[in-house]
C-alpha cells in the first residue's frame, strides 16, 4: 500500500497537468463568453466531485447509524471535509466566472443560494465534529450529514424547477454542449476524482493514526501512577 | 479588467485552496509524528 499511493499521486499529476492543457489549449473557444468560459472546466468537475462526496459521505453517516462502525464514522468526516474544499472551489469560481459574463459577482438565485446554504450545512458539521465534546458526537454528526445531503439533489435539480440565471446542466437537461467540450470537461471530470479519492486516502490515513494516538494517550493517563499525569 | 485575467484568477484560486488544504494535512500528520515520536520514550 505504501508503494501504491506514490504511484499513484504522479499518476494523479500527470493526468490534472493533461486535463490542465486540454482545458487552456485544446478546448474550442466559446463564441459568446470568449476564453472566460473556461472556467467551466474546473467549475462544473469540481461540483460534480463535492456532490458525490457529499453523498459518500450521506452513505457512511447511514452505515454508521445502523452498525456503529467507527471506520465508517472516519469515512463520512473524511469526504465531508474534502467535499467542502470542493464546494468552496465552487462558490469561490462561480462567482469570478459571473462578473464578466452577468456584469454582477453574485445574486441571489435558487441554485447560487442553495449551494451556499449546502456549503454552510456541512462548515455546520465540521464544527460540530471539531468542537463537539459529547461522546454522541458521531451520532450527531451522522444526523445532521443525513439531513445535509437531502440538500445536494436539491442543488443539483433547482435550476430545473425555478427560474434562475444559472446556466442549464450539461448532463440531462436543456442545455446543449460542443462534443469536444464534453470531451475536455470529462477528462478534468476524471483528474479531480482521482484527486479527490488520493486526498480522501491521505486524511482518512491521518483520522486513523490521530485517533490510535487519542487512544493512546487515553491508556497512558489510566496507566500512569496518580498525580503523574501532565 | 481583461476577461482573460478572470479565467487565470479561478485557476490560480481553485489551486490556492487545494494545495491551502493539502498544506494543513500535511501540517497534522507532522504533529502527529512527534505525538507518537513522545509516545515512544520510555518513561514519559
Amino acid at each position: 500500500m505504501k508503494r501504491v499511493f506514490p504511484i499513484l499521486g504522479v499518476l494523479t499529476a500527470i493526468l490534472l497537468s493533461y486535463a490542465l492543457y486540454q482545458a487552456l489549449v485544446v478546448a474550442p473557444t466559446e463564441r459568446t463568453m470568449g476564453d472566460v468560459q473556461r472556467i467551466f472546466y474546473y467549475h462544473v468537475p469540481s461540483a460534480w466531485t463535492a456532490f458525490i462526496l457529499f453523498f459518500i459521505n450521506f452513505g457512511a453517516s447511514v452505515f454508521y447509524l445502523i452498525k456503529r462502525r467507527p471506520a465508517a464514522d472516519i469515512v463520512a468526516l473524511v469526504t465531508a471535509e474534502v467535499g467542502v474544499v470542493f464546494c468552496t472551489v465552487v462558490l469561490v469560481t462561480g462567482p469570478i466566472w459571473a462578473r464578466p459574463v452577468w456584469g454582477i459577482w453574485w445574486t441571489w438565485d435558487m441554485r447560487l443560494t442553495s449551494t451556499l446554504v449546502l456549503w454552510l450545512i456541512y462548515v455546520s458539521y465540521l464544527f460540530l465534529r471539531r468542537f463537539s465534546s459529547s461522546g454522541e458526537t458521531p451520532l450527531l454528526a451522522a444526523s445532521l450529514a443525513v439531513l445535509g445531503a437531502l440538500c445536494v439533489p436539491f442543488v443539483y435539480f433547482s435550476i430545473w424547477f425555478f427560474r434562475t440565471q444559472h446556466p442549464q446542466p450539461v448532463m440531462g437537461g436543456g442545455g446543449s454542449i460542443d462534443p469536444r467540450m464534453l470531451h475536455v470537461l470529462l477528462i478534468n471530470w476524471l483528474a479531480f476524482s482521482c484527486f479527490a479519492f488520493l486526498v480522501c486516502w491521505s486524511r482518512y490515513r491521518l483520522e486513523k493514526l490521530q485517533r490510535d494516538v487519542d487512544h493512546a494517550h487515553a491508556l497512558e493517563s489510566l496507566l500512569a501512577p496518580r498525580g503523574s499525569v501532565r | 479588467m481583461n476577461k482573460i485575467y478572470y479565467l487565470f484568477a479561478a485557476y490560480a484560486v481553485t489551486w490556492i485552496i487545494h494545495i491551502t488544504y493539502l498544506w494543513t494535512i500535511v501540517h497534522r500528520y507532522a504533529r502527529l509524528k512527534r505525538e507518537i515520536e513522545e509516545l515512544k520514550k520510555p518513561g514519559v
